[in-house]
């Protein structure tokens, strides 16, 4: 942890807000910000000035529009952490604010940790005594939050890959640190040729990662979760309920969510992508049907079915049909329009399948908590296949693995320059040390660990 | 009876490595100190292995030198053979190490103790440390003498309830016959003190003359290299050789058919050994599929046929030895003369020392070297010079030296056993050190001589020697990086025979150094520069220059790291105040009392979290006590 480098994150609440705030902070803010900005005639710019709005663009290294912005600097001291400060105002949304965050990291920038601009605030002298407790317990709750969601993540097969790329790594640092430390043991020396094919080969898949982030895959899907049952039901105002936004038209005339209605929410941290389809209903209607159709279809390919049904109507004979159709698929059953007078109960249903049935009423909101609960647990504990999981990638990821590209394209620029494997040990280290989550496991345990575990010394 | 006996400024209990050098520290800065030492035959044994240095090792003993400490004037005296290791790889990594004569060794260091002036050494068993109000005031000996003092530094070893066992048999004993100090560690245990149990071991001594060496290898020592001690220029000394022979399926069988005799695996011991120091049956268990281990030779000195066998350290029976010997190329007729043991010892939980390796609890009692749960005797040593200088300068009410691990191997070394602690024997290794390249062996002078003259360790004339070089070599680093060389015939052609590209325009001499081919003496010729500067100086240049990408990055994370040390952590704080801290964080914390925000960040457990939690409490306290004073 370094007390005065230029940090970033997002200062505005995630989700899709009309606007988000990046912020930086530190002594390389301005330089950046130069690096990535221009302007409204699209020429670079590199100076701003002080407390102003700079309308204009950021643009990525191949000259490529991310978004449209607007971008004020804060020169040093005013400035909220009393460090030159620059924010950046883009569209909300997930991906201009990811792709703009991800570039202000390989510009240098550092993702913040939680509460860190209010603590440098503070140990700034920018806030006084009275918000010290305050201060430490932001800190405190906000990286238990943080926690919670790494170790989750733990689980994700972006975190497997790194966690590979990263036990490379350390095999490759034993190899060359046995062959220092224990000179006159009869262990093959490391050679500089297979450093650099190793190295190779984790930067190659360090970039893998970071392209298929780049390219948009892993943002943009999210979890496929589709919303299905009869006309009417309240999937709208499931989604809406999810969403906390009024997109799709609800009536209460059956049938007026004619086609697929599409939305990223962000459940506490996974990007869950709902697909909300026409009511399932076989009719005459043209258009209905079309939608029936399309919604059959979407649900072979979703990760996750909510499937709605009515408590104050009796089952119908659709509504079994729809529970046995998707009887081996990933479903979550909302008893739904509790807040009326019962026609069904949960124990009806649990004759009939097994799955998860929550209680729910989109009027006062029951039950709303236990279906987030469910899908963060879903995603969590591994219950959904690799292609789900793989989506779940956060800036975190993103900061390890570009720092971690970095450090080992500077190890083959060293192994280039003749560099003795004991000093590009250096920046493999720091790659090793850079693909590590926030909790600050040390190296050389580790190191020495692996040292004895695969190498026979002593004397 | 007990009687007073005397009384003196510092004790310091045990004479080996570590107590060598905090009683010389200590008489050296005047301090009136007494050595108490279970047997004087013993002052400086080389229990284990014949050998000074070593990688990383060979970095603390230069290290111990540069702030003025003796292991290496005392290696310089007495070795058999001398090499400088890893000279292939970065100059971050060469590591000198050294033979010994053993005997000479120990009389050399055994002298130089003696003839110095505030140090007396006498023999007899430490047994209890007596405190006043929390602070040491007296050691009480076994045979009742009572000597007062203000300081104490516990250089035990293994001594502490010491068991050998070889094979079925065991014995209370230290190494090499020598008494176990049965009673220190039950008044330790009085004091507050937790202990741990260890366990290490050492191969068997054969006689010379029962070797046929034209079976082995020979492993000659180096012709040119530096000596130890900065203090002394090149030693011209005829050398003695070691040898290497292996061993090979039909050794792994004896001790694969006999490990139910082996204590380690029959459960008879008790003991954490090191996975760094396996015995041969351990090596033969756990790296079942390597068909054949390396054997050392090395002798014990030059006037004795003893010699050490690397690699078969074992706690097999003797008849199990004899056989696992025998079996090896050139040892068909080996005559075991000591045979191998392993050894249990108590020594104390190092985390509950200071980074001044002074008790947390008690006052004035420092412990250094394998008390501390290290192993080693340059680890000792390194430990002994910084508890001698620090009971010094509690006596004399002054600031502790704490070194960092930016600042030497030793920080690294005390760092890792006060902040860590250490579950099995603690050895020194390079990839222990973060800013390694920063910590080299070739500058541990311009690293740490000042701090040992200031302290009044380090001589006058040692001084000076590294005021000169650090002048020189800043003044010849100014001069390369402004000696411009133009292209020509006579330059290219040079360069072309070095495989080097040809110069098209002119270009620093610091510049063209920079170039992996180029050397040196390339420049000097090609500069035509007088070649007046001293092999050391242009080393010093040569990776100054050579390397100054990685040395500035290093540089720059040090910078970081320096902040964090610099953050001190008063000692009266109260962890169970701090709201926002971990349940889990406030008990370690509180258990280990880092001195500064950098320990306590290292301290496993402790998450970045906390640390912000830690500073934003420390600038509020310092705040409202700034506010208080107003």
């Amino acid at each position: 942890m370094a007390l005065d480098d230029t940090i970033a994150a997002l200062a505005t609440p995630p989700g899709e807000g009309g606007i988000s705030v990046i912020r930086l902070s530190g002594p390389e803010s301005l330089r950046i910000a130069g690096s990535l900005f221009i302007n409204g005639r699209k020429q670079k710019q590199k100076q701003f000035k002080d407390r102003y709005f700079h309308y204009g663009f950021i643009r990525d290294k191949e000259n490529n529009i991310v978004d449209e912005v607007l971008l004020v600097y804060m020169k040093a001291p005013r400035t909220y952490t009393r460090e030159d400060v620059v924010e950046i105002h883009c569209h909300g949304g997930m991906i201009p604010v990811r792709r703009i965050t991800e570039l202000v990291l390989e510009e240098g920038a550092r993702l913040a940790l939680p509460g860190e601009f209010t603590k440098r605030a503070f140990l700034n002298g920018r806030i006084d005594l009275a918000q010290a407790e305050a201060v430490m317990d932001l800190i405190s709750s906000k990286s238990e939050e943080a926690a919670r969601a790494s170790v989750g993540q733990m689980e994700g097969v972006l975190s497997e890959k790194i966690r590979t790329a990263r036990e490379d790594l350390l095999g490759l640092l034993a190899h060359i640190e046995v062959t220092v430390d224990y000179p006159e043991e009869d262990i093959e020396d490391m050679m500089a040729g297979r450093v650099k094919e190793r190295v190779n080969d984790i930067r190659r898949e360090c970039r893998m990662l970071l392209e298929s982030a780049h390219q948009g895959r892993l943002v943009r899907e999210g979890i496929k979760t589709v919303i299905i049952g009869k006309p009417n039901v309240g999937k709208s105002s499931l989604l809406n309920a999810l969403v906390r936004e009024n997109r799709a038209i609800v009536t209460d005339i059956p049938g007026t969510t004619r086609d697929v209605i599409e939305e990223y929410v962000n459940i506490r941290g996974v990007l869950v992508r709902i697909l909300d389809t026409a009511g399932i209903r076989e009719t005459m209607d043209q258009v209905e049907k079309i939608g029936v159709e399309r919604s059959k279809e979407l649900t072979r390919e979703a990760d996750l079915i909510l499937i709605l049904l009515d408590a104050s109507n009796p089952l119908e004979k659709e509504d079994r049909e729809i529970l046995d159709w998707l009887k081996d698929r990933k479903v979550l059953i909302l008893l739904n329009k509790t807040d009326r007078p019962p026609a069904v109960s949960e124990e009806d249903i649990r004759c009939i399948t097994d799955k998860r049935v929550i209680k729910t009423s989109m009027l006062d909101g029951t039950g709303l908590d236990q279906v987030e609960d469910f899908i963060y647990d879903l995603v969590y504990s591994g219950g959904l296949g690799s292609r789900s999981t793989v989506m779940i990638t956060n800036n975190r990821h993103k900061q390890a693995l570009i720092r971690a590209d970095q450090h080992l394209a500077e190890a083959l620029k060293a192994l280039d320059a003749s560099m003795p494997l004991d000093m590009v040990s250096i920046d493999i280290r720091n790659a090793w040390e850079a693909m590590g989550e926030i909790t600050g496991e040390s190296l050389t345990e580790n190191l020495v660990d692996r040292i004895f575990a695969e190498f026979c010394l002593g004397k | 009876m007990e009687f007073l006996a005397g009384t003196y400024d510092i004790i310091v209990a045990g004479a080996g490595h570590a107590g060598c050098e905090a009683a010389l520290a200590a008489a050296r800065m005047g301090m009136k100190t007494l050595v108490v030492a279970h047997n004087l035959d013993a002052v400086a044994l080389m229990a284990c292995n014949p050998a000074i240095g070593g990688t990383s090792k060979g970095h603390l003993v230069r290290e111990v030198d540069a702030l003025g400490g003796e292991m290496g004037q005392n290696i310089d005296k007495t070795f058999i053979q001398i090499r400088m290791l890893n000279t292939g790889k970065g100059p971050a990594v060469h590591s000198l190490r050294a033979q010994a004569d053993k005997k000479r060794y120990q009389a050399e260091m055994k002298l130089t103790l003696e003839n110095q002036e505030n140090l007396m050494l006498c023999q007899g068993e430490v047994t209890e440390i007596r405190t006043r109000n929390g602070r040491v005031s007296a050691v009480k000996l076994d045979t009742g003498e009572i000597y007062q003092c203000r300081s104490v530094v516990l250089a035990t070893g293994v001594y502490m309830k010491s068991r050998i066992i070889i094979g079925e048999y065991s014995v209370n004993s230290g190494p090499n016959g020598l008494f176990p100090a049965n009673k220190l560690s039950e008044n330790l245990k009085d004091l507050g003190f937790r202990l741990q149990r260890f366990k290490t071991g050492t191969p068997a001594r054969v006689n010379r003359r029962s070797l046929d060496f034209s079976k082995m290898i020979i492993q000659p020592g180096d012709r040119a290299v530096p000596p130890f001690s900065f203090m002394n220029g090149p030693i011209e000394r005829e050398q003695v050789p070691c040898w290497l022979t292996y061993t090979n399926e039909r050794t792994h069988q004896i001790i694969r058919d006999n490990l139910h005799r082996s204590p380690l695996y029959s459960g008879r011991m008790e003991g954490v050994g090191a996975r760094y120091c396996p015995s041969i049956e351990d090596k033969v268990v756990r790296f079942h599929e390597k068909e054949s281990h390396q054997i050392f030779i090395e002798p014990e000195g030059l006037g004795t046929n003893e010699m050490y066998v690397q690699g078969l350290s074992s706690s097999l029976p003797v008849e199990i030895q004899m056989a696992v010997y025998h079996t090896i190329p050139g040892m068909e007729n080996v005559e075991i003369m000591r045979p191998a043991y392993a050894i249990e010892y108590d020594c104390i939980d190092s985390t509950q020392l200071k980074l001044s390796l002074e008790s947390r609890h008690i006052e004035g009692l420092f412990f250094a070297g394998q008390i501390n749960g290290s192993s080693g005797y340059e680890e000792a040593a390194a430990q002994g010079i910084i508890a001698g200088i620090n009971a010094v300068q509690l006596v004399r009410q002054e600031e502790p030296l704490i070194l960092d691990r930016s600042d030497a191997y030793i920080g690294v070394l005390i760092d890792d056993l006060v902040t860590k602690g250490t579950p099995e024997p603690y050895r020194m290794m390079t990839s222990r050190a973060e800013y390694r390249l920063l910590l080299r062996q070739d500058n541990a002078d311009m690293r740490l001589t000042e701090t040992g003259y200031r302290l009044g360790l380090a001589s006058e004339k040692r001084y000076r020697k590294v005021c000169t070089k650090l002048e020189t070599v800043q003044r010849e680093l100014e001069r390369l990086g402004s000696l411009t060389i133009s292209p020509s015939d006579r330059v290219n052609k040079y360069l072309k025979q070095k495989n080097s590209s040809a110069l098209k325009s002119g270009i620093s001499l610091a510049d063209l150094l920079k170039r992996p081919e180029i050397s040196f003496s390339d420049i000097i010729r090609l500069g035509e520069l007088e070649d007046e500067l001293k092999p050391e100086i242009q080393e010093q240049l040569e990776i100054q220059i050579k390397y100054e990408g990685y040395i500035s990055k290093q540089l720059r994370q040090v910078e970081q790291f320096k902040k964090m040390e610099k953050m001190r952590i008063p000692p009266d704080i109260d962890y169970r105040d701090i709201a926002g801290l971990k349940l889990e964080s406030v008990q370690k914390l509180k258990k280990l009392q880092p001195e500064n925000i950098g320990q306590a960040s290292r301290i496993s457990g402790v998450s970045p979290a906390d640390i912000s939690v830690l500073m934003v409490y420390l600038e509020k306290r310092r705040r409202e006590k700034k506010s208080d004073e107003a």
